[in-house]
Formats: C-alpha cells, structure tokens, sequence
C-alpha cells in the first residue's frame, strides 16, 4: 500500500476499502480476547476455519477474531453479524452445528443463547442482553467490530479520522483547548485534568519531549486496559499520535505489562503497519509532524505504574520513584517534558475530537466526564467489562448489568480502587460512581477494578491480602512504606491468628495516618486505604476477630472450625478429599470431623452438595 | 550461551537503556537467569555486574535459581483471591511440599504466585506450562497434581 499523504487520501482509503465489504453479509465474530482464549478458544476458531472451507462457504460468510466482547463469564463468545445473533457459552466443537443450522437454514440454537436470569426468557440478540443493553459502550464499541490485527477493520470504522481532522484543520492549541473543554480527567487513577498536563508539556522548554501511554495496569484484578490495547491497539495509536501532534512531540513510548503478551503482539503489528502506512514517521498525512512509538515491556513491578518510576524502568534502571517537586511536564523521561497518559485516557482522544467537547461534555456528572469502564469480578454473576457513563449508581453496575451475587449469597461489599481503594458496603450502593464520590468514601476510582464480595469474604482477611501485596511492591525506598506497611501485616497476621490485642484497631489507624503522610510516592500515600476503609465500614468485624477470637465470614483459619450438621446424608464425598483423614462415619450415618486432625483446609465444605458442612 | 546472549544484545543494537528486555529475553532461552549469564551481559554491554544484580533482583519477572519442568503458576490477583485462592497455595503447598516461589529439588515442579492474569471469569486460574485451567478449587487441584505426577512418573521412566 501506498504512504497516505492527505486528508484525502485517507478518506479515499476508506472508501475504497467500504466499497468492497457488504454490510450485510454473514460476518462470524469470535471473541478472541486473553479471558476467551483460556477457555481454549482457539480450538473454535481453527474448526469454524476449517468447516468454512469445506463447505465452501468462502463467499458468503466472513469469519472474524476479535478483541475481548467484555461478557467473559459467558466464553467463548460467538456474535453473528449483522443482525448480531449471540451465542454465548459456544462448545468448542460446535463450529459445524451453527454453520449447519444457523449459517444454512437460519435456525437458532436454542441451548447457545443467554437466558435471562430474572425471567428465564431465552434472548436471541446481542442487543436484548441486559449485560449490554444497560452499557453504554463508547471505547470498548469496537471491540467486537474489528480484527485487531486488521488495519482495514479499523480504517473502515472510521479510524484516523480524528488524526487528519486535527491535523488537517486544528492547531495544537486549539485541539489542546478541545481536551480541556472535555474536562477528560486521567483514568490511571489520578483523575488528573488530561488537557491541563498537555499544555505543560507543550509549554515547557525543550526541543524533545515525549508521550508515554501507561499500560502497566497493576491493579490486580482490572484487566480493560490489556481488553483495550489487545483489542483495539490502533485506537490507543491515533490517540496518542494526536497528542503528540498537541503536544510537539515526536517520540512516544507503550509501557505495557510483560504479562500481556497478546496485547504486545497486536500492539507491534498496529505500529508496523502504521509506520508502512505513513501514520506513523516522518511527515505524517503530508504534514511537517513527526512521530513514531516504541515498546517497552514491564519487568513485573506494581510500582512501575506509578510515573517517575516508570521513567526509570524505561531508561532500564530500576524502578524506584523520585520526589515529586519537579513535574513530569517538566523533567520526565531522560528529564525532558514528558505526558504520560493512562491505556484509557488515550483511548478516549480520538472520540472528543472525532464528536468535540461539547457532546463529551454531555455523558457524566459534574465532575467527571465520558464513561468508565471497570472490571466486575469476584462474587458476581455476570464477570466482565462495563462501561458506562459517570455518574451510574454502584447498584445498578453490580446488580442490573452484572446480575447480582452468586449462589443465592448476600452482596456485602465491593472494592474499587485497587490496593490504594477500599472497600464500600450494601448501605452505600446508591452511590453515584464518579471520581469525586468514591473519594469521599474512602475508597477512589483507580483503575476501575471492582471486586465485589459477598458474606463469606472476610473484610480483615482482604485488608490484610491488600496489605501483603503492598509490602511484597513497596520498592523500598522509604521507611515508612517499606517498614509501616510490614508493621500493619504483622498486626494484621495477629488478629486473623486470632492473636489480636485491644488496641490493635487504634494502632492501625494512627499507623496507617503516619504511612499515608510519609510516604514519598502514592503507593505508600495510599497504602493504609484497604485497612482504614475496612475499619470504617467493618469495626465490628474487626472487633470479632480481637474480641471474640471469631472470624464471622469463615475464612481465617484459627478462627474457624468445620463441623458436620444433621443434614448429612453419609454420601462420603467429604471423606477422601480431606488430607488428614479427619472425618469417620459409616455410610449413609452421620459423619463427624475429628477436630484434633482438622486443618481447616475446606475440602469438605467445598464437596459438600447437601450443606452438611458447616464453618463458624 | 555465549552466542545466545550476544544474538539477543545485538537485537537491541548494543543499547544499554535496554537492559531489562534483554534479560526477559535471556531468561525466556535459559528459563532463569545463571550467573554466567549475567556475567556475559556485563561484559558485552559493559555494565557492572552489582548494577545487573540490582536489576535482576528488583523485577518479579526475573529468577536466578533454575525453575522445575513443571511451571505451576497460580493467580493470585484480588478477584481469584475472593473466590479461594489461598486454601488452593496451602492445598499445593502441601501436597508438593515446597513454598509458593520454590522449585522441588528434583527440578520437576516450580510453583508460583502471580497476579492478575486478565480471565478473572475464570478465577481461581491455575496456568501449568501455559495451559489454563479455570475455576480451580482444592478437588480440582488434587486432580490436576495428580495427573502431573503420572505424567512426569512415565517420562521418568521414559528416560531410564
Ligand atoms: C504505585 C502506583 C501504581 C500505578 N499504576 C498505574 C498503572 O498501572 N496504570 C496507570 O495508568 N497508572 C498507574 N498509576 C498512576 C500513574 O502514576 C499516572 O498517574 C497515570 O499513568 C497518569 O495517567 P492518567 O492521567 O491518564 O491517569 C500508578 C500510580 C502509583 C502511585
Ligand atoms: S512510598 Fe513505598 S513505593 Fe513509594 S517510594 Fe516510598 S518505599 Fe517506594
Ligand atoms: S484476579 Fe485472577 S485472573 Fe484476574
């Protein structure tokens, strides 16, 4: 292909390449995104490709991989376009049935398609999932929509076009002033003016300055950041390409987690084929705007997310954090004016210059712009990828698009935030989620992980994993992160031993006051969150713990001991699982746990099908 | 090793600022990093040794022990951590006898923690050998070491 040189050009390139695709024809999209492909989806794949040949279907129907659809609970996911039939929970040898039935005679296969837990309904269209229909997807709309290993997908969905519209008819101010208008507000966490840093940047001195997309993503258990760049790599390019474009600068740089090795994968193809393409280089679409990206790969250290560590991790040192009087704007990478933008924040780029400021400025609260999308895992029904607009209520996330809590439990919390969060209880679901509102929770946004849990998550027990995490990250080179932070898991680890003092409680709390105001960078800063909101919410179980040498979720393993109730059928399904030999009984008679041999190790709770199991 | 090493520093042209690379890298040829290996990248792209130590140490991602045929790695992120995970380390623990992070002595199985690996769907995940196994639960688990060590038991044997 040619370099593309004008505005023109690429609305030719589009053009061209829509003329050549029907809209109606039979598209087969397969979700090939990281959650999709542990179910073994390739398997799927590789037969529908096979079966399509031998029936010869080549013609007539087109068949897709794409990035993740979001719904991974319910994997492997196949949509048929156009009318988007969702089959949903697809067997890996089902490729010859659907080609058969659905392809061929325009069947539907019943067992395949969602059904709605309120109502039992059977629902045929993507579009009548209440997983779906209750979003509103803008950055993740796509996903479904394009092979991210594509180009032409991209171009055909209107890709780049944003690019030659800033190019072509704005100045960097003027598409800086368009961000700011926006209010886009940073989604790494921060919730930063995005618009504001740029003209820092642009307005520092220097005559090399860098932009640097944060795919680090090291909350874990948030996961949009690798959906985004896995699956719609070019996105986050054109993004990034006009705010170099804002900014003035000419080298930019991905940060991206050495674990996601699928998102690098199709990350470095977008860039190939940018730089062949001409989007990417010198004189971008004819213009006298230089820019090309590089790569780097993480070494697996949280606090390389946080920037001036990330820096460092770049120039190959290690990655240890800096004091923060002097601004990246000013002295970032190599100490040149430096904006580094989360995977999310850039992603949002192309949509307000593509639509303005006005209509971004239209979705959300007060205070917070666009939509988010956040990961909704843990004890929830519908685990997957939402987006929806600022402002939508905790309840509505959890329960209308994620489907409430599993096996007929109660909800008792949900964390967001990450390891700097915290955890937000039942009598607060009506909260508005935004950067402001979950702030004044004690908790904050963060990355948009949201881990919901139910009666049998121990709020003492999460606070302490929060807190291990932590220490393990801290890269140590403060004392009171690195030393503070041990302290509260040694405490911590006392109480769920239940070797908790009176007293505990207040030294946490100061303690943690101490850690979050010494603490050089804001892995420390934020480090006591998951303890002090626990506290907050959840005193009582803390005091349990203390007081009563109870664990009342039945998880932490001094605190509990198994028995068998009256249920018991004597089916023996508990017997051989235990490691200890701890349970006797003759069949079909009431079982008892030895104590003395229990470890608490759970085997039998968890084989247990009549709950004869009890843990208190 | 020598001709390893140097094909991979020269993929990155020699440049010092890609010295993690480099040693993900390494460690993918080798499976961990060796000593010699480490000395070999201090002479070739001329950085002290102490300095490629620090780097070595401060990343997760990087191992200077050897690691076992079998790489058991198990998440460890907050939404598999809610669904159960830790009775799973204890249940693995036990049954192989070593640490999370250790190697058995025999060099067979590698068990580690590691976060988030992005199917949170699936939690708790084990991945061996970069198989996915989803939904793990302490019977499951029994199941798979199980079927491991009858595996390994027949390439022992397959190798007498
Ligand atoms: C310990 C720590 C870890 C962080 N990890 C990430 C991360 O994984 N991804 C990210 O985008 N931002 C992370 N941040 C925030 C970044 O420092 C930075 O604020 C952000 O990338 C700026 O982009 P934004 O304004 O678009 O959010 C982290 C911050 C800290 C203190
Ligand atoms: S607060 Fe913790 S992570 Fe941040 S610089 Fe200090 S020791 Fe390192
Ligand atoms: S927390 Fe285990 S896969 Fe996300």
């Amino acid at each position: 292909m040619d370099k593309i040189t004008s505005q023109d050009q690429l609305k030719e390139l589009q053009e061209s390449i829509a003329a050549k695709r029907d809209p109606d024809k039979t598209c087969i999209t397969i979700c090939a995104g990281t959650g999709c492909l542990a179910y073994g989806t390739q398997k799927l794949i590789d037969s529908f490709q096979e079966e399509i040949v031998k029936r010869n279907l080549q013609d007539t129907v087109e068949l897709r991989t794409s990035g993740c659809h979001g719904f991974c609970e319910r994997g492997p996911i196949v949509v048929i376009f156009p009318k988007k039939i969702f089959y949903q929970r697809v067997g890996l040898d089902d490729a010859p049935e659907i080609l058969e039935k659905t392809i061929g005679n325009g069947e539907i296969i019943e067992r395949l398609l969602y059904e709605n837990p309120v109502n039992g309904e059977k629902l045929t269209f993507e579009d009548d999932v209440p997983f779906y229909n209750k979003q509103m997807r803008l950055l993740l709309a796509q996903n479904p929509e394009i092979d991210p290993k594509s180009f032409d997908d991209y171009i055909s969905n209107g890709g780049y076009q944003a690019l030659a519209k800033a190019i072509g008819s704005m100045t960097p101010e003027s598409v800086i002033q368009e961000i700011i208008d926006a209010d886009l507000r940073g989604r790494g966490g921060g919730g930063f003016p995005a618009g504001w840093k740029w003209d820092a940047t642009r307005k520092a001195e220097g005559d090399v300055k860098y932009v640097i997309c944060n795919a680090d993503e090291g909350d874990p258990g948030a996961y949009m950041d690798r959906s985004l760049l896995e699956g719609n790599p070019h996105s986050i390019l054109e993004g990034m390409l006009i705010g170099a474009f804002a900014i003035g600068s000419t080298e930019g740089y991905i940060y991206v987690r050495n674990e996601y090795p699928l998102a690098v994968e199709n990350t470095e193809l977008a860039i190939a084929k940018a730089r062949e393409i001409g989007l990417l280089g010198k004189n971008i679409m004819g213009s006298d705007f230089n820019f090309d990206i590089k790569i780097v790969r993480g070494g697996g250290a949280f606090v390389c997310g946080e920037s001036s560590a990330l820096f460092a991790s770049i120039e190959g040192r290690s990655g240890e954090p800096r004091a923060k009087y002097v601004h990246a704007t000013d002295k970032g990478l190599y100490d040149k004016p430096t904006t580094l933008n989360n995977v999310e924040t850039w992603a949002n780029v192309p949509l307000i210059i593509d639509r303005g400021s006005a209509w971004y400025q239209s979705i959300g609260t007060e205070g917070s712009k666009g939509t988010k999308i956040f990961a909704l895992v843990g004890k929830i029904n519908n685990t997957g990828l939402v987006e929806v607009p600022m402002g939508t209520t905790l309840r509505e996330i959890i329960f209308d698009i994620g489907g409430g809590i599993p096996d007929g439990r109660t909800f008792k919390a949900v964390q967001t935030g990450g390891p700097s969060g915290g955890c937000i209880p039942a009598e607060h679901l009506d909260t508005k989620v935004d950067f402001d509102e979950l702030t004044k929770l004690g908790s904050m946004m963060g990355s948009g992980g949201m881990i919901v849990m139910d009666d049998r998550n121990c709020m003492v027990d999460v606070a302490r994993y929060f807190l291990s995490f932590l220490e393990e990250e801290s890269c140590g080179k403060c004392t009171p992160c690195r030393e503070g932070v041990h302290q509260m898991r040694l405490i911590l680890d006392r109480i769920c031993a239940g070797e908790g003092k009176e007293g505990d409680i207040d030294t946490l709390e100061w303690m943690g006051q101490a850690i979050a105001d010494g603490s050089l960078c804001a892995l420390g800063g934020s480090a006591p969150s998951p303890v002090l909101s626990t506290i907050r919410y959840f005193r009582d179980e803390y005091e349990a713990h203390i007081r009563d040498k109870k664990c009342p979720a039945g998880v932490c393993k001094a605190l509990i001991t198994y028995t068998i109730n009256a249920d018991c059928t004597g089916c023996r399904l508990c017997v051989k699982p235990c490691p200890t030999q701890a349970i006797t009984g003759e069949k079909k008679q009431l079982h008892v746990i030895d104590q003395d041999k229990c470890i608490q190790c759970g085997a039998c709770y968890e084989v247990c099908k009549d709950n004869a199991v009890t843990v208190a | 090793m020598e001709n390893t090493i140097k094909s991979i520093i020269d993929k990155y042209e020699g440049d010092k600022g890609f010295l993690v690379p480099v040693l993900q890298d390494v460690q993918k040829e080798l499976n961990y990093l060796p000593r010699e290996a480490l000395d070999l990248v201090s002479s070739i792209l001329e950085v002290p040794i102490s300095y490629i130590f620090e780097v070595a140490t401060f990343y997760k991602a990087f191992s200077l022990d050897p690691r076992g045929r079998i790489q058991m790695q198990l998440c460890k992120g907050t939404a598999c951590h809610v669904r159960g995970v830790p009775l799973i380390i204890d249940h693995v623990e036990r049954e192989l006898n070593i640490k999370e992070g250790e190697t058995t002595e025999n060099l067979e199985y590698t068990f580690e923690t590691v976060n988030c690996l992005g199917a949170c769907a699936l939690g708790p995940i084990m991945v061996v050998n970069g198989e996915y196994h989803g939904q793990m639960n302490i019977a499951k688990t029994s199941r798979l070491l199980k079927k491991l060590a009858k595996e390994s038991e027949k390439s022992e044997e397959g190798k007498s």
